[in-house]
């Protein structure tokens, strides 16, 4: 195994988390650590925690400070590797050879190739960052494909042979936990459990992403918020929504709206869920007076 | 044999920790190993804080049991005194007698009475012998028919079919290159059909006494013969059981979800264990479009209301809602007592759960039915 010790010029973790904070993402100690280890050791990294936690975000901001593009595969149930890997060009294929008269071609070349996204990352692996996202989503036999390129970094086309990848790529992995995932899979991974931020950190995140809103509206907010997570919800606000909620607070008092009602109105952005909304609105008013003093 | 090799003495702590993770439990491949011993070498062993997140990213301890990663390393490397409370998976339990919930439910008969001393925790709590394995008839039949009889919905892989609604250009390509480009037949795929989810809501309450062993013998076996399967029991607490029953070996199986499951023969909350079971997203997802089973008198000692509640917001989740209960017996089952009117309107089958066989029978019948 390849132990590259410095990637990008990135040395440390907390070097790691200086660039990323100048990337505007907020790292903390442990995600740092563990991003820093799988660009070291060049495996790919896992990352898994509630929805709206960043864990996207966490990808894109690799990408950003390596100054690498970034390719992103969505999983969702049932895709295969003519989504993931490669699909043959089969209009063209048969075009040619209909055109191709008496001549020999050769209906499996470059030319007919469709590469999708893994492909792509193996092909150009010191100028991409993969993202393969949400991953619970997918089924058990996409995963198991996935053992495969995440092991070796090659893939094999029946057609044309083996692929394999010049040098290890940095792959990132997003789950939302809907489902166990297979522990051979995070085992060949290097793997962070993303938690939900400490209140101090929350709110450093939502005034570095929505610069117009005020530290003060950003702390209620997060005071907030904090609260709502700890109800029996189906589904919690992530990060995210701590985001949005900041935001659309903000614009209505800007047009006008007073505090308490402001935050109120826009309660929309941060519970998406007519059940949880039902559930919480006879507490809110005091929910919010409470976070707001 | 001086021929092995030495560990370097530095790393020897190191190698050390992850035996002692294992024999706690934590599955760990070699190449954790060697990639925790590279993850240190490379952050270098400033402080131990450095040691325990390299741990936590090279040795991948599942979230449910980070508290237990963490006390180990903190015995193994700060040389902390506690003792491991081995709580197993934490997050996989879920209390349902929280303080200002429920407090004032009726005190639950067969309990110690809650005088407001939060010491005192009204819990009976218990733990479970299997009895001696005995393979039922009904069991082998579960066994043996589920593959086929359980219900299954359409999946979004494809396959190859005689028609379906795609082309499948890719074999029809490759045969019409053997042809000289000629499309002598147009290929068709078709979506595969997958056995569609299942979740067990197990009652091991004191009600239920005589069944929630069996129950939970069956369980095991559909576990094992069928994907997608997940199993909770629920008394006083919702414990996720689905590990533990993942074992194949039975008795090991039972023995770990006896350990897990510290709620035996008590109390029942069925209301409220539903109402924990919706609120814990993760769980809440296992419900949608799956065929849920609950096995439970509803003899409920809870609220009335949080109890319908649930049961109309789980039926909406789910594909199919049956409730069988010990006290329905013929076909012709009308439920006597309040909890069972109340839900009854919401549940799709009401019907005889007195024995595993009948439970079999029930359970391979689904896939005749349809959503509802």
């Amino acid at each position: 195994m390849s132990v590259r010790g410095t990637i990008g010029g990135i040395d440390s973790p907390e070097a790691l988390e200086k660039a990323l904070r100048a990337a505007y993402y907020l790292a903390d100690e442990g995600i740092a650590t563990a991003a820093y280890l799988a660009l070291a050791l060049g495996k790919p990294l896992l990352l898994e925690g509630a929805p709206g936690v960043g864990k996207t975000e966490a990808a894109k901001a690799i990408a950003a400070i390596l100054g690498r593009r970034l390719i992103r595969l969505q999983c969702y149930e049932g895709i295969d590797a003519s989504a993931a890997l490669y699909e043959w060009n089969y209009p063209r294929q048969m075009l040619a050879i209909r055109q191709a008269g008496d001549e020999t071609i050769d209906v499996y070349g470059e030319a007919f190739l469709i590469e999708r996204p893994m492909l792509a990352a193996l092909r150009a692996p010191d100028s991409t960052v993969l993202l393969i996202d949400e991953i619970d989503r997918s089924d058990q036999e996409f995963e198991a494909f996935l053992l495969e390129f995440l092991s070796d970094f090659q893939i094999s086309i029946p057609e044309r042979g083996t692929v394999r990848a010049a040098e290890r790529p940095v792959v990132v992995l997003t789950s939302n936990r809907t489902r166990d995932l297979h522990e051979a899979l995070r085992r060949r991974c290097v793997y962070h459990w993303i938690d939900y931020p400490t209140a101090e950190r929350e709110a450093s995140i939502i005034m570095m992403r929505a610069s117009s809103v005020a530290e003060a509206t950003a702390r209620a907010v997060v005071a907030a918020i904090g609260k709502l997570r700890r109800e029996p919800l189906s589904k919690a606000p992530g990060v995210a929504e701590a985001v949005d909620w900041a935001e659309a607070a903000t614009l209505l008092h800007n047009g006008g709206a007073r505090w308490p009602d402001a935050f109120k109105r826009s309660i929309g952005v941060a519970l998406k869920d007519e059940e949880d909304l039902a559930f919480i609105s006879p507490r809110l008013d005091a929910l919010i007076a409470e976070a707001a003093a | 044999m001086s021929e092995t090799l030495q560990l370097p003495r530095a790393a020897r702590a190191f190698v050390s920790f992850v035996a002692l993770l294992r024999t706690n439990g934590f599955a760990i491949a070699p190449e954790q190993t060697t990639a925790f011993l590279e993850a240190i070498a490379l952050l270098g062993p400033r402080d131990p804080e450095d040691i325990r997140q390299a741990g936590l990213a090279t040795l991948a301890p599942p979230p449910e049991r980070r508290a237990a990663y963490d006390l180990l390393f903190k015995i193994h490397f700060l040389g902390g005194e506690e003792i491991l409370r081995d709580d197993g998976e934490d997050e996989e339990v879920v209390r349902l007698q929280e303080e200002g919930r429920g407090d004032e439910a009726a005190p639950l008969a067969d309990e110690i009475n809650e005088s407001g001393e939060m010491a005192v925790r009204a819990e009976a709590l218990a733990e479970r012998r299997f009895g001696p394995d005995r393979p039922s008839d009904a069991l082998r039949r579960l066994a043996r028919e589920a593959p086929d009889r359980l219900p299954r919905r359409r999946g979004h892989r494809r396959m190859r079919a005689r028609r379906g609604p795609w082309a499948d250009l890719r074999r029809t390509l490759r045969e019409s290159v053997r042809n000289d480009g000629e499309v002598m037949r147009l290929r068709r795929l078709k979506r595969r059909a997958r056995p569609r989810k299942m979740l067990l809501l197990i009652d091991v309450s004191g009600s239920m006494k005589a069944r929630s062993e069996d129950n939970l013998r069956l369980a095991h076996a559909l576990l094992h013969a069928t994907p997608n399967v997940e199993v909770f029991t629920f008394g006083t607490r919702l414990t996720r059981v689905t590990r533990a029953l993942r074992l194949k070996r039975r008795e090991q199986a039972f023995t770990a979800a006896a350990h897990l499951v510290s709620d035996w023969d008590g109390g029942t909350r069925i209301g409220d264990a539903l109402q924990a079971f919706l609120a814990v997203p993760r769980f809440g997802g296992y419900a949608r479009g799956a065929v849920v089973v609950v096995l439970s008198d509803g003899l409920e000692r809870g609220d009335l209301s949080a109890l319908r509640d649930a049961v109309v917001k789980l039926s909406r989740r789910a594909w199919r809602l049956s409730w069988l209960t010990p006290l329905a017996t013929g076909s012709s089952f009308v439920p006597q007592t309040e909890a069972l009117i109340a839900v009854r309107p919401f549940v799709d089958d009401m019907v005889d759960g007195g024995s595993s066989a009948a439970v079999v029978a029930h359970v391979l019948s689904l896939g005749q039915r349809s959503a509802a």
